[in-house]
């Protein structure tokens, strides 16, 4: 978490913020941090402060988005459209709310506007979601052509932001129905999730909903982590586009210098449209377990999306709708201090690493 | 009836363990030869398809846990 959040998480704790929906000193001083969190988002995303609303998690946001509007549009149908590399709450949510059909994408991952089009011009189509950039490989997707296709089509769009919330800029970003985000992914905590549901968007909740947020989502916010998710957003509108400047040329260097120097490595997404501070990569011949614990025990934490060191089973979904290698995967992060000399670092001790497994898996 | 240069059946092996079998018998297999992979891991369908991009051969058939492959890449 970015420092000046978790400073403004503790400040807010001992503010002595009370219930923000109360007329008391308490109450009122909450709900113009709220407020004022309201309009960081709104800033950020082109949308109205009154548009914003905080759920409990990324995923959370997912449903409450794909879930609101398949249940708005019921009446037209229940075929929902997603891209094939959505986020898996995406994923999931499309398949509990209706009839899910997945639009394919490139070996980038982009995915293939003319399907997407003949997708939503389908009958029957309730809503369509798509990502501004892919969680795991950082490809950016055409979603302004996207959008506006589902506007052409009268499909309303969920814009997944996640990934791109603080990278990108968003703030004239139009068309969308519904976006959402998450403050992890941003330096922020991991218990706020961002859902903004445009005025006039045939959006109904999904679950029983009471007074708060505007009848949105239930329960009486968590005002501090709300404030601290938006201190970190609001850091990264200032600093942002330097910190992804220097971003981008490490991941060009780091891609680089993976591709140089270890043999039989697929390197997956589009090496230049994509966000600054992601890579994902898949040596051949070598299991994600042990490919990811032993660069954590050279100082590097980094996650993987093979199935043998995932939580899951099953491999990434993402990697496999790409055709990209699914096992031997790590998927880098940069935070927004690495440095040049952290990289470099990294590329000497991997091709040993790399090396070292696939002697003892002896794949030569 | 296809005849198969090779015949490999890694039902129960977890992944990345039948590509490393495939790529350690692969030069078994004369240019153009099929092999037929039996592989159950979950995996297996992507990475066959990938490892055949990498390695410059050909995915043939991928249906369920049966897969062929040509061999037309480097041996």
């Amino acid at each position: 978490m970015l420092p000046d959040a978790q400073q403004a998480w503790q400040a807010g704790q001992q503010a002595g913020w009370g219930d923000p929906l109360r007329l008391h000193r308490a109450g009122r001083l909450a709900a113009q941090a709220l407020d004022r969190a309201r309009e960081v988002v709104a800033g950020a995303v082109g949308a109205r402060p009154d548009e914003v609303v905080f759920t409990a998690s990324g995923a959370h946001s997912s449903y409450a988005a794909v879930a609101g509007l398949a249940r708005g549009r019921r009446r037209t149908g229940s075929r929902i459209v997603t891209t094939a590399v959505d986020h898996s709450s995406v994923l999931g949510a499309a398949a509990a709310s209706g009839d899910h059909y997945a639009v394919g994408v490139d070996r980038h991952g982009r995915v293939d506007l003319d399907q997407w089009v003949n997708a939503l011009a389908v009958g029957g189509t309730a809503l369509a979601t798509i990502q501004v950039a892919n969680h795991e490989v950082g490809t950016l997707q055409p979603y302004a052509e996207a959008i506006a296709a589902g506007e052409q089509a009268g499909v309303p769009v969920v814009l997944d932001a996640t990934a791109a919330l603080g990278r990108v800029d968003l703030s004239h970003s139009t068309g969308w129905s519904v976006l959402t985000g998450w403050a992890g992914a941003f330096g922020g905590p991991a218990s706020v999730g961002l859902l903004v549901i445009r005025r006039g968007a045939r959006w109904r909740a999904p679950y029983p909903i009471d007074d708060y947020q505007d009848h949105r989502w239930p329960g009486v916010p968590d005002v501090p982590a709300i404030w601290a998710g938006a201190v970190a957003l609001d850091n990264w509108l200032r600093f942002g586009r330097a910190v992804g400047e220097r971003q981008h040329q490490l991941v060009d260097r780091l891609r680089a210098g993976i591709l140089e120097r270890v043999p039989e490595v697929d390197v997956a997404g589009d090496p230049v449209h994509r966000v600054p501070h992601l890579l994902t990569f898949s040596a051949l011949y070598v299991d994600g377990e042990t490919l990811t614990s032993e660069l954590d025990r050279a100082g590097f934490a980094v996650a993987s999306g093979s199935a043998c060191s995932a939580s899951s089973e099953h491999p990434s979904h993402v990697l496999a709708a790409m055709g990209a290698l699914t096992h031997g995967n790590v998927r880098i992060g940069l935070t927004r201090t690495t440095t040049a000399r952290q990289v470099d670092g990294f590329l000497a001790v991997l091709p040993p690493i790399v090396a070292g497994i696939r002697e003892r898996l002896q794949a030569r | 009836m296809t005849d198969f240069a090779l015949s490999l059946d890694y039902r129960g092996m977890k992944c990345p363990r039948p590509i490393i079998e495939l790529n350690r018998r692969i030069g078994e297999v004369p240019p153009d030869g099929l092999v037929e992979i039996w592989a159950d891991d979950p995996a297996a369908g992507p990475d066959l398809a990938a490892w055949c991009r990498m390695r410059g051969h050909e995915l043939v058939l991928a249906d369920g846990i049966r897969f062929v492959v040509r061999q037309l890449g480097p041996r």
